[in-house]
């Protein structure tokens, strides 16, 4: 089904290549599987790959001695041979207070689209998103499969700065702000657990190719969460596969 | 630890390595040095690791106290330095002794100076880098007053090493670029204009991005999120270029009309805001 790459140099030291394909979950995990066989088997340096919706960008920063032979092995790899078996990322729950008091652009959401806010927090928590990649912000994560009824344009004027775990909507995307930052997208709640953090081993529990979905909580039930991600007590875990 | 004070931080500086190479995947810039060639230089001159942590002085240098014996190169921007009141040159390794004191006077040329020390500087290593980046390291810049571990100096003999030659050329405004992603979207003039315009760099430049003053009204269309690095040129809807520089982040949006080279992009971090570049065109073997 995938054709032919384009493959680009992006300075001396990274090669880009990118397909020309849809945005789907399927087209995701073949990329990972891709990304996966690159760094194992067909390069012959030791890369950093990143992935993006459609594209693998391979760093050369250890030594750029293989890139022209790299190169050429990617200029004439079959990419039909590596099949779409099912890659499995992990299925997180991730809690989210659509209370007032966080959802700043609930009722603008609600008046533009024609939605109750109830009709809002259900769409937004019936999806199981995909995420595709990190970027923007460290932690900050690009997840697909919002519902179409949901999309919004960004503010008009950016906030100056949101809370951490702030929940927004900008298009057809949805995502939380890993920390406190200037802000366009709408916000219509806030995830108290900690999507990023520099001294961890794993500095974020997730990565591309998992799936993520929301589950409401109330005010209450927010601080108790939040005190026992401050206690140290709160575990994030997938939920086993079915 | 022996330890150099920060009796004076300076405009802007900061402790740098070559950065973290491997956090893009959590969408954590790569920051490290901005001018790679000047800060591999100064630590060659000490027989240190190329990776070895620098500082890295922006348009008005630090005053440092050094608490014990050690040794100092710094290269790239070329300021008046006085060691203990006595002037000293760039591009040179250079002997201190316990107590002796490091002032940066006027700047002459160019606009990023690396300041190397034997072993390089110890302060603390996250995700793979001791490079400063806002909620990444505990702080951003050095602040007065603070104190930097270093190695305690094992012998006294002065590294020999020498880099002995003139590096006018750093200091040139000649930017050597590659075509971007996105070049070819372009209308042939714009592609023109790119290669025979001058730009002008404005004041709000810094560790994260470099934009330019004159517009390339353009009617390109946004693109797909997608990677870009350090040296991506990125051409905004109003017409605005804007080189990514150490700090950016890991993707964008804009169509990336322009690669600056690794040595080019040092030549960029040699430049005040209101000098000009031209960007000249190279291609792969």
């Amino acid at each position: 089904m995938q054709i032919k790459p384009t493959i680009n140099r992006l300075g001396e030291q990274a090669i880009l290549v990118q397909w020309d394909f849809n945005i789907t979950t399927e087209n995701l995990n073949w990329l990972l599987k891709v990304k996966e066989k690159l760094q194992l088997k067909l390069l012959k340096s030791k890369v950093q790959i990143i992935n993006t919706y459609n594209s693998l960008l391979i760093n050369y920063n250890n030594g750029i001695e293989n890139i022209y032979t790299d190169f050429e092995t990617l200029e004439s790899y079959d990419f039909k041979v590596i099949d779409s078996e099912e890659f499995k990322g992990e299925l997180y729950k991730l809690p989210v207070c659509y209370d007032v008091e966080f959802g700043l652009d609930l009722e603008e959401l609600a008046q533009r689209n024609s939605l109750t806010t109830a009709e809002i927090i259900d769409l937004h928590t019936l999806p199981i998103y995909t995420l595709y990649f990190m970027g923007f912000l460290p932690g900050f994560l690009y997840l697909g499969g919002m519902d179409e009824r949901l999309k919004i344009s960004r503010k008009n004027e950016p906030r100056k700065s949101v809370l951490k775990g702030a929940v927004g909507i900008a298009e057809n995307q949805t995502g939380i702000y890993p920390t406190s930052s200037p802000a366009g997208w709408q916000i219509i709640g806030n995830c108290p657990v900690e999507l990023f953090n520099a001294e961890n081993e794993h500095p974020c529990p997730f990565k591309a190719g998992d799936q993520i979905q929301f589950y409401s909580v109330s005010k209450q039930e927010y601080d108790t969460i939040k005190q026992q991600i401050e206690d140290e007590i709160f575990e994030l875990k997938p939920e086993s596969h079915a | 630890m022996p330890k150099v004070e920060v009796k004076k931080a300076g405009f802007y500086t900061t402790v740098q390595d070559l950065g973290r190479l491997n956090a893009a995947q959590y969408g954590v810039p790569r920051s490290g040095v901005m001018d790679s060639f000047s800060a591999k230089k100064a630590n060659l001159l000490l027989n240190n690791p190329a990776d070895a942590a620098v500082l890295e002085i922006t348009m008005t240098g630090p005053t440092l106290l050094f608490q014990s014996k050690t040794q100092i190169a710094v290269c790239g921007a070329i300021f008046d330095m006085y060691l203990d009141e006595c002037l000293i040159s760039n591009a040179k390794a250079f002997q201190v002794e316990a107590g002796s004191v490091l002032r940066f006077s006027g700047l002459k040329q160019g606009f990023r100076a690396y300041l190397a020390i034997q072993q390089g500087f110890k302060t603390e290593v996250v995700l793979e880098s001791r490079s400063q980046y806002q909620g990444i390291t505990s702080a951003s810049r050095l602040v007065n007053g603070e104190k930097l571990e270093i190695e305690a100096l094992e012998n006294s003999v002065i590294a020999s090493a020498r880099v002995n030659f003139e590096d006018q050329e750093l200091f040139s405004n000649t930017i050597k670029t590659f075509r971007g992603l996105e070049f070819e979207l372009l209308p042939q003039k714009l592609q023109k204009k790119l290669f025979t315009e001058k730009f002008k760099l404005t004041p709000a430049g810094n560790r994260m991005a470099i934009p330019f003053k004159e517009l390339l009204p353009n009617d390109l269309k946004g693109i797909l999120t997608g990677p870009v690095i350090p040296g991506t040129v990125q051409l905004t809807p109003k017409g605005n270029l804007i080189a990514l520089m150490q700090d950016c982040q890991v993707t964008g949006g804009y169509p990336r009309v322009l690669q600056i080279s690794e040595r080019g992009l040092c030549k960029l971090a040699q430049k005040k805001p209101g000098e000009t570049v031209t960007f000249q065109l190279s291609q792969f073997d």
